[in-house]
């Protein structure tokens, strides 16, 4: 099998099964894919070889044997830096955090291990998953793979862009407001943020309890449900975690069937404020779903106008709590201020010098919007909104089984664009938000290209609380009609990974 | 520390009033902690009794103890509560290196039990109600040590060293409302009041309640206000009262210290104070307003507790007796007057007692025991009274002088040994040749051989002197080396003296 690295993850399981190659070739083919580019790519925080590659002759011994773990035994995965791992060091993509190893896994991964993958690294993410951009992240920004010089979007652009830059087949990414499904709006790529419950959060380093929800990034629909399907289920560590049994999120894609589908496009993400391409690529994605069987009605959803105030009241809240942990004592960077100090001069300037302007900046509104006197006009008047959205999405969805919108309003944006605007970049994630305050599953899958930039446009699918499966389908259904019409994947019209090996030089500096 | 200058206590009283509240934290003796499987237990190594969570690691999320929200369903019942049938928890955020994640994760606004009452009494007989206003379930912080420097508090110190393995034990805190009208009572309502609770969580078995180990800890809030003032004076809580007595004398200490600054025309300032048993006064720690923000809000990695209304139900329904209303049954049963009853509750020993005559003894010698030889002995040794021997062992002793083997001299001579480990009563008494002479055959020798001995004494029985038996029984007294029973020996030597 030529170029391992350019297969889909459902491919390299059938030619694993086929005994078309090995576990070990697919593994050293990415690791080789990864030294070659990601210099310039910068997706991965971490690699480390030796423990994939004999991760990989196991899973090889374990197929010899016939004694396979699951149908990906032996696939590579990528993972976003906010998940412990215990063979690995975890940052979150912060200073404070540098060099700390973990002494568990978090239950994806260790669901990722025991079904046989393979994991090949960390990837890059904004500090503490607070940004759009991965500029945020402490170890310096991510690159879009289809322009060095844009951001890959964030906070998990290191796991769109090694997928997207065929680093990884796929990965595990974090979404508390669009974390994973905005950076594959601008990569081209394909991100699911499951229902709020449907996976673990058991080592997944918190940024928002209430909003954060593990899931799949990959190049395919297929892909995201597979990866899905291994990390899904209830977990005791997470009591939040839902009890139910999933249907198989793969058969959802494989079975895609437009028929009868009623697709609601929700009128408040529907052309103000979005950039002309996005809107190009979405409105014509929705003809091509209703010429195929769906029937596409607008739906209003008035609370959703505040759900971006509502979320950068709750997400700073839940934060400023969960980050005072990085404290200093227990584990992290120390930082002693000349002379000594007490133990609180210690945490001060521990977190003074271990935390980035975005967290300090996060930390700051959230520890005020909790504070005696202004809890019930913050946080709790945005725990009134989020009623609201909640109860607007019930409404919607009482008379369509899936909603749609453009996944974010703009394509990638040029790298230090946006880093002085935080208001902006926040203003961004309008489209993705509302579905983390609710707790219902969204996809974004590629839409194709803007004609103003030639950066990719994603579109989102969202669908109610457990029933991720609608996405699969509709999204499956989409990806087929597109790539057909395409010719190909998305991903294959970028004409920097035509010629592997040749891809640094032929992107690099953006010289398209 | 300078000794603060106190009131009299009797004058204080003429002059404020004082007004009471408490704070009791309960350990509940779950096998596990409160969000983790690390095993809750005292003691063990620093840091081992541990997870992730407890450690307030990266990525680690809370699960409730279940057993722990059941115990504190019963606690909440036992102190006449009403049970939430949803409750939450919430985040109580502040930066303390004993707090692993710098959150206590606890109930805020929505605790598992509220509005309850507790009823004690008082060393007179006096029944005083105790309104509680809440009971919530928190978790346990660490433990630090304070290296070098001289106050032994984080000021001052080289460094500190903290262990987890108290860290997120589950605990009830139980809040009482404003207590008004205790007066000169005030320090022995303190005192009766944990009593009560520590009778509580003992019947119920959720809890050792062992103050000396912080299984039940007390913060007791103090104000006074002048005699006639509506409005309440500033209070301080009092932290670090260890033990019931402390409870007592901690507070007459307060109700002292504050009403010697006031009446110098001082103001309390509101604060946290520690007791120091050694000098028996308390010192200022933390200033704490009303205003300490604690940015609580809704813990959002746990779940509401929602029990079933047939959870509390079964939980209702097997709650023991209240301590009270168990007294009163065990007056009557046992049949004691006034004074011997409450000699026994006032000597904290009435679970020994019940403890001894269920185990065969009669309530009487339970008592005599308990409050006489035992309560001596520990008097002396400075102990707890149950430390030194088990009901069981009390009830074996009385069953040996019941059928006749021992005196009570000779019990008593058992008892002692028993305390000092050498086996059971039974086995001491085998081992030491404590017995009774029993054998009428070696008893009616030793008779013989003293009326021979003293004839004039023989004489004065003859003529109906019976009195004069006395040199003769104890001589024979003596010559069974104490082991023989007195009343028996008299018959004895009156039998023998006629038949002569």
């Amino acid at each position: 099998m030529s170029e391992l690295t350019h297969h889909t993850a459902a491919e390299l399981a059938d030619a694993l099964a086929s005994g078309a190659t090995t576990s070990v070739a697919i593994t050293q083919a990415h690791l080789d894919r990864i030294a070659e580019i990601d210099a310039d790519v910068h997706a991965y925080l971490h690699v480390n070889a030796e423990v994939s590659l004999a991760a990989a002759q196991a899973s090889d011994e374990r197929r010899a044997a016939g004694k396979t773990l699951n149908a990906l035994d032996g696939v590579p995965v990528a993972i976003k830096d906010v998940l412990v791992t215990t063979d690995m060091p975890s940052t979150a993509g912060s200073k404070i955090l540098e060099g700390w190893m973990s002494p568990y896994d978090a239950t994806p991964v260790r669901k990722l291990r025991e079904a046989g993958l393979i994991p090949l690294g960390k990837t890059n993410m904004d500090e503490f998953a607070m940004g759009s951009s991965t500029e945020h992240s402490a170890y310096g920004p991510t690159r879009n793979p289809w322009d060095l010089t844009r951001i890959p979007g964030g906070s998990g652009g290191g796991s769109a862009a090694a997928v997207a830059a065929f680093e990884a087949p796929f990965a595990l990414g974090s979404d508390t407001g669009g974390s994973i499904r905005q950076p594959a709006h601008v990569t081209g790529t394909v991100g699911v943020k499951p229902t709020y419950g449907g996976v673990s959060r058991y080592g997944a380093i918190a940024l928002a309890s209430s909003l954060d929800q593990i899931g799949p990034c990959s190049r395919t629909v297929l892909d995201a449900a597979l990866l899905h399907d291994v990390i899904k289920g209830h977990d005791r560590h997470d009591s939040t975690s839902l009890t139910d049994n999933w249907p198989s999120f793969a058969d959802a894609a494989r079975h895609a069937n437009l028929t009868g589908v009623r697709i609601g496009v929700i009128k408040q993400l529907n052309g103000d404020g979005f950039q002309a391409g996005v809107m190009a690529r979405f409105r014509e994605s929705l003809d091509m779903l209703a010429a195929n069987g769906a029937e596409i009605v607008e739906v209003d959803l008035p609370a959703i106008e505040h759900a971006v105030a509502a979320y950068y009241l709750i997400l700073p809240a839940e934060a400023s709590s969960n980050l005072a942990k990085f404290d200093s004592v227990r584990f992290g960077m120390r930082v002693t201020p000349t002379g000594g100090g007490t133990v609180e001069q210690v945490m001060s300037a521990t977190r003074d010098a271990g935390f980035g302007a975005e967290v300090k900046r996060r930390i700051i509104l959230g520890t005020y919007a909790l504070s005696a006197g202004y809890y019930d006009a913050y946080y709790g008047s945005a725990q009134k909104v989020r009623t609201l959205v909640q109860q607007d999405f019930a409404n919607a969805f009482a008379g369509v089984d899936v909603l749609a919108s453009p996944t974010a309003p703009t394509t990638a944006w040029k790298l230090g664009e946006q880093l002085d605007d935080p208001l902006a970049m926040w203003r961004g994630d309008v489209a993705t938000i509302p579905a983390n305050l609710a707790g219902i599953p969204g996809i974004s899958i590629p839409a194709g290209l803007a004609e103003e930039d030639g950066m990719p446009v994603g579109i989102q699918f969202l669908a109610p609380a457990r029933e991720d499966a609608r996405l699969y389908n509709v999204a499956g259904a989409l990806e087929s009609l597109l790539t057909t019409t395409w010719g190909g994947s998305l991903l294959s019209q970028n004409r920097g990974l035509d010629t592997p090996g040749g891809y640094s030089t032929s992107v690099k500096g953006g010289a398209r | 520390m300078s000794k603060a200058k106190l009131m009299d206590f009797d004058k204080a009283l003429e002059i404020y009033e004082p007004v009471l509240g408490f704070e009791v934290h309960v350990e509940l003796n779950t096998k596990t902690k409160m969000f983790s499987s690390a095993p809750n237990e005292f003691g063990g190594d620093p840091n081992t009794h541990t997870t992730p969570v407890c450690l307030g690691l990266p990525g680690s999320l809370p699960v409730v103890n279940e057993q722990a929200v059941r115990y504190s369903i019963s606690l909440g019942l036992a102190l006449g509560c009403q049970i939430a049938p949803s409750s939450r928890f919430a985040r109580k955020n502040y930066f303390y290196p004993d707090l692993a994640k710098n959150y206590q994760i606890s109930q805020y606004d929505e605790p598992i039990a509220f509005e309850g009452s507790v009823e004690i009494e008082l060393a007179d007989g006096k029944l005083v109600t105790i309104p509680i206003e809440r009971a919530h379930m928190e978790e346990d912080a660490g433990k630090l040590t304070h290296v070098g420097g001289s106050t032994g508090r984080i000021q001052g110190a080289e460094y500190s060293l903290v262990d987890y393995n108290r860290a997120g034990v589950p605990l009830v805190e139980i809040v009482t409302k404003p207590i008004f009208g205790a007066e000169k009572d005030a320090p022995e309502l303190a005192k009766a009041y944990v009593s009560a609770i520590r009778d509580i969580v003992i019947g119920l078995g959720i809890s050792d309640a062992r103050m000396e180990r912080g299984n039940l800890r007390c913060d007791a809030n103090v104000s006074l206000r002048p005699r006639g003032q509506e409005k309440l004076g500033t209070r301080t809580e009092t932290k670090n009262v260890n033990s019931l007595r402390s409870v007592e004398r901690a507070v007459r200490y307060e109700i002292q210290r504050q009403a010697q600054i006031l009446s110098e025309g001082g103001t309390i300032t509101q604060e946290t104070r520690h007791w120091h048993e050694d000098t028996g006064t308390t010192s200022a720690g933390r200033p704490k307003s009303d205003a300490d923000d604690y940015r609580y809000f809704p813990e959002p990695d746990l779940l509401p507790v929602v029990p079933t209304p047939e959870l509390i139900e079964e939980l209702r329904a097997a709650l023991p007796e209240q301590p009270v209303e168990r007294r009163r049954r065990l007056k009557a049963e046992w049949g004691f007057t006034d004074l011997e009853f409450q000699d026994v509750v006032n000597s904290g020993l009435l679970n020994e007692l019940v403890a001894t005559v269920s185990a065969g003894a009669s309530p009487q010698a339970a008592r005599k025991w308990w409050t006489g030889e035992i309560a001596r002995l520990a008097n002396a040794a400075d102990v707890d009274p149950g430390s030194l021997v088990t009901p069981a062992q009390v009830a074996e002793v009385q069953a040996l002088v019941d059928e006749g083997t021992l005196t009570d001299r000779l019990a008593r001579q058992v008892l002692e040994a028993v305390i000092a480990g050498e086996g059971s009563p039974r086995d001491i008494v085998e081992k030491q040749g404590l017995a009774v002479v029993s054998d009428d055959g070696a008893l009616i020798a030793a008779i013989d051989e003293a009326l021979s001995a003293q004839p004039d004494v023989l004489e004065k029985i003859r003529e109906g002197k019976v009195q004069a038996a006395g040199a003769v029984i104890g001589a024979v007294m003596k010559a069974m080396a104490g082991k023989a029973d007195a009343a028996r020996v008299r018959e004895l030597v009156l039998e023998r003296a006629t038949a002569q």
